[in-house]
């Protein structure tokens, strides 16, 4: 094994987990937003943002012979799908959990399980009369925009971008601007404007929020819009980055994206995006242990496959948490007796 | 709150001669409408009755004799008499006509016993375990493993790939073993009389590591030099061992759960949540890539079950078929264990580990201040509920006759722990009650939905109910949580903690501060109060 087919090599998995881990870490955040106001594992998250991949694919399908340039077309698609995911899921907030805001904790967890019941099988009807289930994301071709690189003359979405060596597909660039795009807008959302710093308060202490004159039902559905939105933009990342999407694909996406955001401390929005970008390579890295592997010539390493990438991402977490029980930013929870 | 809001009750004896009407009536439609010689003589009115919907809510209406049984204020010998005569006598004798009825009961039973076993770790110690099927898992392997060709095709293995194993190996092992477990047991006394140090902590650990060492070395040992048996054991073990493997399955899956809550049982709440999530996975997955020991995917099968040579003999002049034999057997065993199961749930609720298990589910640090050792009691909590779990695993193996890690997916973990919120955290008969609901709902009222609407015109194929189930099923666990978010039966303890805010405003009506108005609904604030919140937030699974 020399270094020179190394070294591009773990270059392309490494950013092809951390694009992965961008797209967790854009789903992450909407279960962390809601759990930092609400306390409360929002299990349905994981079928909002299935929604979004579900609308960015009707969007692209819908647009496929009109032509326009391809990146307005993604937009479209990128700002239905945030503001279909979003409506929705203030919906199920208001429906399934703010009824039981004064029940034990449990109880909107189990509302929550069935509120994604409910809509993986409306996803997988809506689909089913439309004669189609499986999803496959067809992305707009024919543009000429600014990624030109100096091997490919200039890329449409969906091409490679080849420099050094290192082959990244369009589409990842893509994904990794929109990932920072949007989290820059969320950062200024929550720590500039008066709406963050009233949702940051009803999460600190609601009664006390509400004392002070804002109107905390009101924020917790703000909240659940943004969140949405968030699951919108993943979706359609998620659709880009896989290829093909069905009504339940959401599930694994979402407990992985989950388990980010507990890594990075649930409730804290740059853990959640440290805890996506850390599970994201390293399912990357086991995912590329085989090839690994065969190149170093350990034949153990040969034989791990794919469905270790799960065990791997809850390992790290158990070592994570063993070390720091409040996960990698979390605020440790002093009790005063 | 007063009495007189409450609708007058009907006396002992009128409900007695309703609750014995409504059994025999039950009982007797159930009986004829599971006779298909009876229904084809009846011609129309044995169509209806053949119809899966009309049938799924026949099996509820009969089981729904046990629930009024519990809650009716009758006279307890009628209690008694229904309780045991639809359980002993109906209900097999239905089965023996039709045998997916006694897989229902079975397949019901388990569940109620999982949904126990969780109940004690979520219901009353508070510790949100998002993972517990993996312990209904292990049962199932412990048995299956045995019990099938595969343990004489993992000697098989063992016995072309020797290694360096000899009889010096094994003796090497069982050395270590004792040799490092008597040092634990000293380290643990030790640290017992006097504070552990750094160094009684870490020889504690390597000694640990010894042990485990010392147990795989003694088991690879005993496997290579078992593997001549290979062809002897290529049905399978001894069904007799059955007895001795139902202990055994309660210990393996006791102590997994003691290894699983070991390192995680600090966190609190969700992250405790993610990680025991996390965790069954890790078994599930472990399952599905060991292939040598549990298959892989394709899973084991035949998975043999006890045989009992009487009670096949009782059963055959019963007039049950011999195919019948062992899962009529399976369901009288299972009724035993899950009276067992009741019987230890009803007594810890009341006994001083109980106790302390609510006091944590309360007050971490409150109960710790009482002298409440944390880690031990929460271990006692994961432990006993994993071992409920770890036994009617096995007998569910023993009754499908297959066993894949597709049976304990994420998704049952989640259904068990619906049943124990449905039915009411905390309370017996609730969590029996919300897994029965469930159960019925997964395994017969909603299959029978999809068949009934199968070859109906007008409902297009999308939206047939056999497409629908989790439709259905998600739409009634939302609204059971909007109309009774307490649960179906919730526990009296409970009941009284939930409605405290309520009693709080019943006291404002005399004058008390009720300055904070109505906007703020459960979240009254004022020094003499706890403050509800905060202990929603550390309790986790409050």
């Amino acid at each position: 094994m020399d270094f020179a087919t190394l070294a591009p090599f773990l270059v392309e998995v490494v950013v092809g987990g951390l694009v992965l881990g961008f797209v967790y870490a854009i789903i992450a955040l909407g279960y962390t937003m809601v759990y930092g106001v609400l306390q409360l594992i929002n299990f349905a998250h994981s079928e909002v943002f299935v929604t979004g991949a579900v609308v960015g694919f009707e969007v692209f399908r819908v647009l496929k012979d009109v032509s326009m340039n391809g990146y307005l077309k993604l937009l479209i698609a990128l700002l239905s799908a945030m503001v279909i995911s979003g409506a929705l899921n203030v919906l199920i907030e208001r429906l399934a959990y703010r009824p039981l805001r004064n029940a034990p904790k449990l109880v909107p967890l189990i509302t929550a399980i069935g509120v994604s019941l409910i809509l993986q099988d409306t996803l997988r009807i809506i689909e089913g009369f439309q004669g189609r289930f499986d999803l496959t994301y067809t992305l707009p071709q024919g543009f000429a925009g600014p990624f030109c690189g100096p091997n490919s003359s200039c890329a449409s979405l969906g091409s490679f971008l080849n420099t050094i060596g290192v082959r990244v597909k369009v589409t990842d660039i893509i994904v990794i601007l929109v990932s920072l795009v949007s989290l820059g807008a969320l950062n200024y959302l929550v720590n500039r404007t008066r709406m963050g710093k009233a949702i940051r308060a009803v999460a600190q202490d609601r009664v006390t929020a509400g004392l002070m004159g804002i109107d905390a039902d009101r924020m917790i559905s703000a909240t659940f819009l943004i969140g949405g939105a968030l699951g919108g933009i993943s979706g359609v990342l998620f659709g880009m980055k896989f290829g093909t999407v069905n009504a339940y694909s959401g599930f694994d996406p979402g407990i992985i994206a989950f388990t980010a955001a507990v890594l990075g401390g649930i409730g804290s929005i740059p853990g959640a995006v440290l805890g996506g970008l850390t599970l994201g390579v390293i399912q990357s890295l086991i995912g590329a242990m085989s090839v690994l592997g065969g190149l170093a010539g350990i034949a153990n390493l040969e034989a791990v496959d794919a469905s270790y990438q799960r065990i791997g991402a809850f390992i790290v977490l158990v070592l994570i948490l063993i070390f720091k029980p409040t996960g990698l930013l979390g605020k440790s929870n002093v009790e005063k007796v | 709150m007063t009495a007189a809001r409450k609708p007058p009750r009907a006396s002992q004896a009128e409900q007695s001669v309703l609750l014995l009407l409504f059994f025999l009536i039950s009982s007797a439609v159930l009986l004829v409408s599971h006779n298909s010689d009876l229904l084809n003589q009846m011609g129309h009115l044995g169509t209806i009755l053949k119809n899966p919907i009309v049938e799924a809510v026949m099996v509820s209406l009969f089981l729904a004799n046990i629930l009024f049984a519990y809650l009716w204020r009758a006279h307890p010998v009628v209690k008694l008499i229904v309780a045991l005569g639809s359980l002993l006598f109906v209900l097999p004798l239905a089965g023996r006509a039709d045998t997916s009825l006694l897989d229902l009961s079975i397949q019901v039973m388990i569940f109620a016993a999982l949904a126990l076993g969780l109940n004690i770790v979520v219901g009353l110690a508070g510790l949100l375990d998002l993972g517990y099927i993996a312990f209904f898992a292990v049962g199932a392997y412990t048995w299956s493993i045995f019990a099938s060709p595969r343990f004489s095709e993992i000697l098989k293995y063992f016995g072309e790939n020797p290694g360096a194993t000899n009889a010096g190996t094994l003796a090497l092992g069982l050395a270590l073993t004792v040799i490092t477990a008597a040092s634990m047991v000293y380290i643990n006394r030790q640290t017992q009389r006097t504070a552990a140090t750094a160094a009684t902590t870490w020889s504690f650990r390597l000694a640990s590591f010894g042990l485990v060492a010392g147990l795989i070395l003694t088991a690879r040992a005993a496997l290579v030099l078992m593997s001549g048996q290979a062809g002897a054991l290529a049905g399978g073990i001894n069904p007799a061992f059955f007895w001795l493997f139902l202990a055994l399955a309660i210990f393996t899956a006791a102590v997994v759960g003691v290894l699983i809550g070991l390192p995680v049982l600090k966190l609190k709440g969700d992250y405790l949540a993610i990680i025991t999530l996390g965790l069954g996975e890790v078994i599930r997955v472990l399952a599905l890539n060991l292939d040598l020991y549990s298959a892989g995917s394709q899973g084991i099968t035949p998975v043999g079950s006890a045989s009992v040579p009487w009670f096949n003999a009782l059963a055959g002049r019963l007039g049950f078929e011999e195919s019948q034999y062992n899962l009529l057997f399976l369901y009288f065993l299972v009724l035993l264990v899950i009276l067992g199961i009741m019987q230890v749930n009803v007594r810890l609720d009341k006994s001083r580990i109980g106790r302390a298990w609510i006091a944590i589910r309360d007050d971490e640090v409150a109960a710790q201040a009482m002298g409440v050792p944390l880690l031990q009691t929460k271990l006692i909590a994961f432990a006993t509920g994993a071992s409920f779990a770890g036994v009617m695993g096995m007998i569910f193996a023993a009754k499908q006759t297959f066993i894949s890690p597709e049976s304990f997916v994420l998704n049952e973990s989640i259904m068990v722990l619906a049943m124990v919120i449905l039915g009411g955290m905390g309370s017996i008969p609730g969590v029996v009650l919300g897994a029965a609901v469930v159960a019925l709902l997964r395994f017969r009222v909603l299959p029978g939905l999809g068949e009934a609407s199968a070859n109906v015109d007008w409902i297009p194929q999308q939206v047939n109910p056999s497409q629908l189930q989790k439709l259905i099923f998600g739409a009634i666990l939302v609204a059971m949580m909007l109309l009774r978010p307490e649960g179906l039966l919730p526990s009296r303890r409970r009941q009284l903690e939930l409605h405290h805010d309520e009693n709080q405003e019943d006291d404002s009506g005399h004058g008390n501060a009720g300055a904070l108005g109505k906007g703020n609904q459960g979240d009254v604030y004022s020094p003499g109060l706890a403050p509800v919140k905060e202990n929603d937030r550390s309790g986790g699974a409050k």
